[in-house]
């Protein structure tokens, strides 16, 4: 018990200062790895609560995929980051206000809740004992929530179609195959008989 | 102190999503580190999710989570990419000229 209690405080503690780390951190590119960070202990988290399955989805998703995807962007884009740091202290008061504003709200949500009763008769799909979490979840996802999985399947995909079509240009005068063009040629119009006369060439 | 509860996970969670909305407020001009803070949100959401999928032992969250991861995938593909057509069009990607909606 207090191994694990050791190992939520050193998840927690990590995350938060991961968390911290990225917003703000001078260069996004260490923002990118601090939120990496940040993901990694969340998964500990995750593992801490028995959600394994989730743990891994999260580091092979979103460190795997996402944060990388951000590391991609942010060293493509050619930026000049001192001048986007402008208004930084500006903006430090009012944005440490809701802040804490915030902060002092969810800490009264969390320390005043009560679980009513009727939460226990409420419980959709119960974990059952002897089921690992990834068989548990997969037999749930597959059947009862078949529908929503496919749904989310297809948000992928559009976001997908919808990244390419964003980003697809096509430069001018570069060289590329058009299949159309190539199939509409007939025989007509690309072949040729020349008479030659002899000892002329064409 | 010894005894991790429900209660601890939901405080993780809720300074993470401060953390991120404070993010939001500290980097007005940075696009990328404000999708850095909504990615930051939306992992605070997760833990509470699989808190109280794990305290309740009610295994809807667990999945609930995975929708949300999704939508965030999604989200951050596409919040990237016109991210990368902002920057081709204008060489900057400065928050503030962003309310120019025309082209």
């Amino acid at each position: 018990m207090v191994l694990q209690a050791l190992a939520f405080y050193v998840f927690a503690a990590v995350a938060v200062a991961a968390g911290i780390m990225v917003v703000t951190a001078r260069n996004p590119v260490h923002s990118v790895l601090f939120l990496i960070l940040a993901f990694f202990n969340a998964a500990g988290l995750f593992v801490l609560m028995g959600a394994e399955f989730l743990a891994m989805i999260l580091i092979i998703v979103y460190v795997g995929a996402v944060a990388v995807l951000f590391l991609f962007v942010v060293m493509m884009l050619d930026i000049d980051f001192v001048e986007l740091r402008q208004g930084f202290v500006k903006y430090l008061p009012v944005g440490g206000l809701i802040g804490i504003v915030l902060l002092v709200e969810l800490f009264v949500v969390v320390g005043g809740w009560v679980s009513l009763p009727a939460t226990k008769s409420a419980i959709a799909e119960p974990v059952r004992e002897g089921v690992s979490n990834t068989a548990a979840l997969g037999r749930l996802l597959y059947t009862k929530y078949v529908y929503l999985f496919q749904a989310a399947g297809l948000i992928l995909f559009v976001a997908m179609i919808g990244a390419i079509v964003l980003t697809l240009r096509h430069r001018e005068g570069v060289k590329r195959q058009k299949i159309a063009q190539q199939l509409k040629r007939t025989r007509a119009e690309s072949v040729q008989l020349v008479k030659v006369k002899p000892g002329e060439g064409v | 102190m010894w005894e991790i509860g429900l209660g601890h996970y939901l405080t993780v969670a809720a300074i993470l999503f401060t953390i991120g909305i404070f993010g939001i407020f500290l980097n007005r001009k940075n696009v990328i580190v404000i999708l850095m803070s909504v990615e930051l949100m939306l992992l605070a959401v997760n833990i509470n999710l699989v808190a109280f999928s794990w305290a309740l032992k009610d295994l809807v969250g667990q999945i609930f989570t995975m929708f949300v991861l999704t939508v965030a995938a999604a989200e951050a593909a596409i919040g990237l990419a016109i991210l990368v057509v902002y920057f081709r069009n204008r060489g900057s990607i400065a928050v503030e000229d962003i309310n120019v909606m025309k082209g």
